[in-house]
């Protein structure tokens, strides 16, 4: 296996291009907000295992820290202990940390090579915030930055509320057996498998990303990367990883939580209309939204190949490219929504969905969760 | 002592034996190279190389070759460089000189190369899927605001106007005046056909192009020719002539035979005197006088785009950054081998900076600044090609302006005597005889062939990269690779090394 770490790779990637990736995916969410073991997300990925090819799997889980539900929970690892006491005295000077422990995980002859990996619990330090002219969540936006392009070795794997992340280079369900998924409970799962074409493995480099409250498996190579990534940049997102992966987790959170766009309607700009559509919409103000989306967001239009599966507190999202360059498949059960890359991987766990589509192309499959879970 | 040191360049051979005597050649030579006595003679001294006279004569009878005398080599004298001071030795004053700079300075486009998909995503065939090159120029707003209401979503946000263009290809600012009318009907006809604008240069736009508005970009340059509030009224846009490619620092300047009795009423001066427009605009001496006339201009249009055209010099970035905070919805780049009707060959050959350059730095100080959506970029002065658009697109351009392009589609040679009036192809001349001979319905018909042939490469330039829209290219260096070119440069233009 081979192994290369953080820093080692980010020196390698900025003198070499971005990774393309092939992949695959799976997501489980109840809408009832019903807890589900890991299991299941597991089983569905093991499915799969052949579109992934061993350099890297992760799962991201939704209502897994009741115990924590308004403190950020980071997911965090670091290559040596040094990263770790450097990264713990930024966290101490921003943050109030309520609880901190290892991430639990178990050995297993299929992950090697593991780094340090530790699980905090924890709010930003309200004068410090205030001091910013901040909100919590910008702050938080913030300091992960901090700590991926500042601490050496240092990445922080997940950093939203009652969720978190579990990545490593691996077999998706090697991984899941790795870090224990069937202990945790959670309305929403979702998972990936990763054959990357050209890079070592690392495990930051796994998906899901996350930013906040948003974590993203994808599978694809995003062609308008460079223009995506240098518009991110105006708002203040570093793309540090070079992935596309992580492009589109900043842009999930840029149009949805920091500009307000309705999550239906930012999918109208990653996966935009085509104008031959947009000009013959009969409803004017349809029409007025899509060629403005079009004029404002054009360089947060994602072309390419892509299939991404979004997980977020309130739901899950499905989403294909504009023309479908990339597999996916939806079905219900009862409040299960399933999303996966291939129906083989729905039916394992759901051998009797009520129904089973394939989405139209930027047709957004979203799944939301009902009341207050 | 002779009058003249100075060698003629090229040398015409009429071949007397295939020659039929039928004159074309006379009538056609704006340059009044040819005389008829007994048999056709050619006077050498005068032939700019245009060509018209080969191309018309019937029996291929003419030809016109580089006028071998053979001069000592000196690497260091250039024949070019001693000419010129023969010249000045004799007649004191400026040479000048038409069209782009035609020194042999570093082309940054021909050592960018661009990238295609393979295996890993497929690249798009756009011949069978749908191909985008819509692009909308001005101001946008940061962010959208989007409410939903009756469980439908509706816009809350109102955008400022846009121009709409169906291809990121616009024709450049070329005055009447420079040119004759039937260029300038040619270019309106193209635009119209083409969903493009033209851009009428400094010279006005003459009232039987009105109709035309909806894709015409009326220019107001430091003379204020022509300019008049029907006139700002008359196109989609207006723009603020600050500087150009071909002589940045210095004003237009068009020479009083050039302006015949259409001219002087479009432009509002009186016929036969030179149209010198100042140097610079002698309201703007900063950027806050530039920030009034941007929105005098606005005022007086009901808030139509403003673009502010400059040429691109040393300091460019910053200057844009300026005019993006002044309150302009466009800027215009126009780089170092932007084409003219005249200019001092000092200024046009040895002032400015590469276009390439001008425009990566541009697309990067605005996006640093954060500023990007505020303006549009258009990028002009030295595209040549279907290849170039894409790479200045990728560089950071919502679209480019082509002019030289644009004229040798009409049949320019690029001989470089526009100043002197006596174009043969009726292209940059006033002269009656001269101008009538370009058809505009026939100069519209080859500018919408070449630019729907760009546009026809561009596409599937996209296609071969993966994407289905421009804009997914716009600004888009990683696709972009550099080849040859210094380390410095590579990096200020932010593209990575081939191999990278």
């Amino acid at each position: 296996m081979i192994v290369a770490f953080g820093d080692q790779y980010r020196e390698w990637r900025v003198d070499t291009c971005k990774v393309p990736a092939a992949c695959g995916l799976s997501g489980i969410m109840s809408e009832d907000g019903n807890l589900m073991a890991g299991d299941q997300i597991i089983e569905s990925m093991r499915n799969i295992h052949d579109r992934g090819n061993g350099l890297g799997g992760g799962f991201a889980a939704y209502g897994i820290y009741p115990d924590y539900p308004d403190h950020y929970a980071l997911h965090i690892m670091f290559e040596d202990s040094a990263g770790k006491v450097a990264c713990e005295s930024l966290l101490e000077e921003s943050l109030e940390v309520a609880a901190a422990g290892d991430l639990p995980t178990q050995p297993s002859p299929a992950i090697v090579n593991a780094p340090i990996l530790w699980r905090y619990f924890a709010k930003p330090r309200g004068e410090l915030v205030e001091a910013a002219g901040l909100g919590d969540d910008d702050f938080m936006v913030r300091l992960v930055m901090t700590i991926n392009t500042t601490v050496p070795g240092t990445f922080v794997f997940s950093s939203g509320k009652n969720m978190g992340v579990f990545k490593a280079v691996g077999f998706a369900e090697d991984v899941g057996e790795f870090f224990k998924l069937p202990e945790y409970q959670a309305y929403t799962w979702i998972g990936h498998g990763r054959f990357p074409t050209n890079t070592p493995g690392w495990w930051g480099g796994a998906h899901p990303f996350n930013i906040l409250d948003w974590a993203v498996v994808h599978n694809g190579e995003i062609s308008s990367y460079g223009i995506n990534k240098r518009y991110l940049e105006m708002f203040g997102y570093e793309c540090t990883l070079l992935t596309d992966t992580e492009v589109m987790a900043y842009l999930f959170d840029l149009l949805i939580r920091k500009h307000g766009l309705p999550l239906e309607v930012a999918c109208k700009v990653l996966a935009a209309p085509f104008w031959k559509d947009i000009d013959i919409d009969e409803d004017p103000g349809e029409k007025e939204l899509f060629e403005s989306l079009r004029m404002v967001y054009a360089s947060a239009l994602v072309n390419g190949p892509f299939a991404v599966i979004v997980g977020f507190s309130r739901g899950m999202l499905g989403l294909n490219d504009r023309i479908k360059l990339r597999p996916l498949i939806a079905a219900r059960k009862d409040d299960l929504l399933y999303v996966a890359s291939e129906e083989a991987a729905i039916r394992q766990i759901c051998p009797r969905p009520d129904k089973v589509w394939a989405p139209n192309a930027g047709q957004p499959v979203i799944g939301k969760l009902k009341g207050d879970v | 002592m002779p009058g003249n040191l100075v060698t003629s360049e090229f040398l015409v051979n009429v071949d007397h034996e295939r020659c039929r005597r039928c004159k074309r050649c006379i009538l056609n030579c704006g340059f009044g190279v040819f005389d008829f006595q007994s048999m056709t003679t050619a006077d050498s001294s005068k032939c700019v190389a245009c060509h018209r006279c080969a191309i018309f004569c019937p029996e291929e009878a003419i030809t016109i070759v580089r006028n071998p005398l053979a001069f000592r080599e000196h690497s260091s004298w250039d024949v070019d460089k001693r000419k010129a001071i023969w010249k000045q030795a004799q007649t004191p004053g400026m040479i000048l000189t038409g069209m782009g700079n035609d020194l042999p300075w570093l082309n940054v486009f021909d050592h960018l190369l661009i990238d295609a998909c393979q295996v890993t995503n497929p690249s798009i065939d756009p011949l069978r899927e749908p191909m985008e090159l819509r692009t909308y120029l001005g101001r946008k707003p940061d962010s959208l605001k989007v409410e939903r209401s009756n469980g439908e979503f509706r816009l809350e946000t109102k955008v400022a106007n846009n121009i709409k263009l169906d291809i990121p290809i616009m024709f450049s600012g070329m005055s009447y005046g420079s040119v004759s009318l039937n260029t300038h009907r040619a270019l309106a006809i193209a635009a119209e056909k083409l969903g493009t604008v033209m851009n009428t240069g400094e010279g006005g736009l003459h009232r039987e192009l009105y109709p035309y508005k909806d894709h015409i970009i009326v220019q107001c340059a430091s003379g204020r020719f022509g300019v008049h509030s029907e006139y700002l009224n008359a196109g989609v846009a207006v723009e603020i002539k600050v500087g150009q490619g071909a002589k940045p620092g210095i004003g237009g300047h068009l020479p009083g035979e050039k302006i015949g009795v259409e001219v002087s009423g479009t432009r509002m001066i009186p016929e036969g005197t030179d149209a010198l427009s100042p140097a610079p605009h002698h309201d703007i001496y900063s950027i806050e006088d530039l920030r009034q006339l941007i929105y005098a201009l606005k005022e007086a249009t009901g808030y139509k785009p403003v673009s502010v055209k400059i040429a691109t010099v040393h300091n460019v970035a910053a200057i844009a950054s300026g005019i993006a905070r002044a309150g302009a919805d466009i800027i215009y780049l126009d780089g170092f081998r932007g084409g003219t009707g005249a200019s001092p060959a000092v200024i046009r050959d040895h002032v400015g900076i590469p276009l390439e350059i001008a425009l990566a730095v541009v697309d990067q100080q605005l996006r640093s600044e954060g500023i990007r959506n505020w303006v549009s970029i258009i990028a002009a002065g030295g595209i040549r090609s279907s290849a170039d658009v894409a790479k200045a697109i990728a560089l950071g351009a919502d679209a480019v302006g082509i002019g030289t392009a644009a004229l040798i589609a009409l049949g320019c040679r690029l001989c470089q005597k526009c100043y002197t009036g006596n174009c043969s192809w009726g292209i940059a001349t006033q002269r009656p005889e001269l101008t009538g001979r370009l058809d505009p319905d026939w100069g519209a018909e080859r500018l919408v062939n070449l630019v729907n042939s760009w546009s026809l490469e561009l596409k599937e330039i996209l296609g071969a990269l993966g994407v289905n829209a421009i804009e997914s290219l716009r600004g888009n260096r990683e696709r972009l690779r550099s080849l040859g070119l210094d380390a410095s440069t590579t990096e200020i233009i932010g593209v990575k090394p081939a191999g990278r």
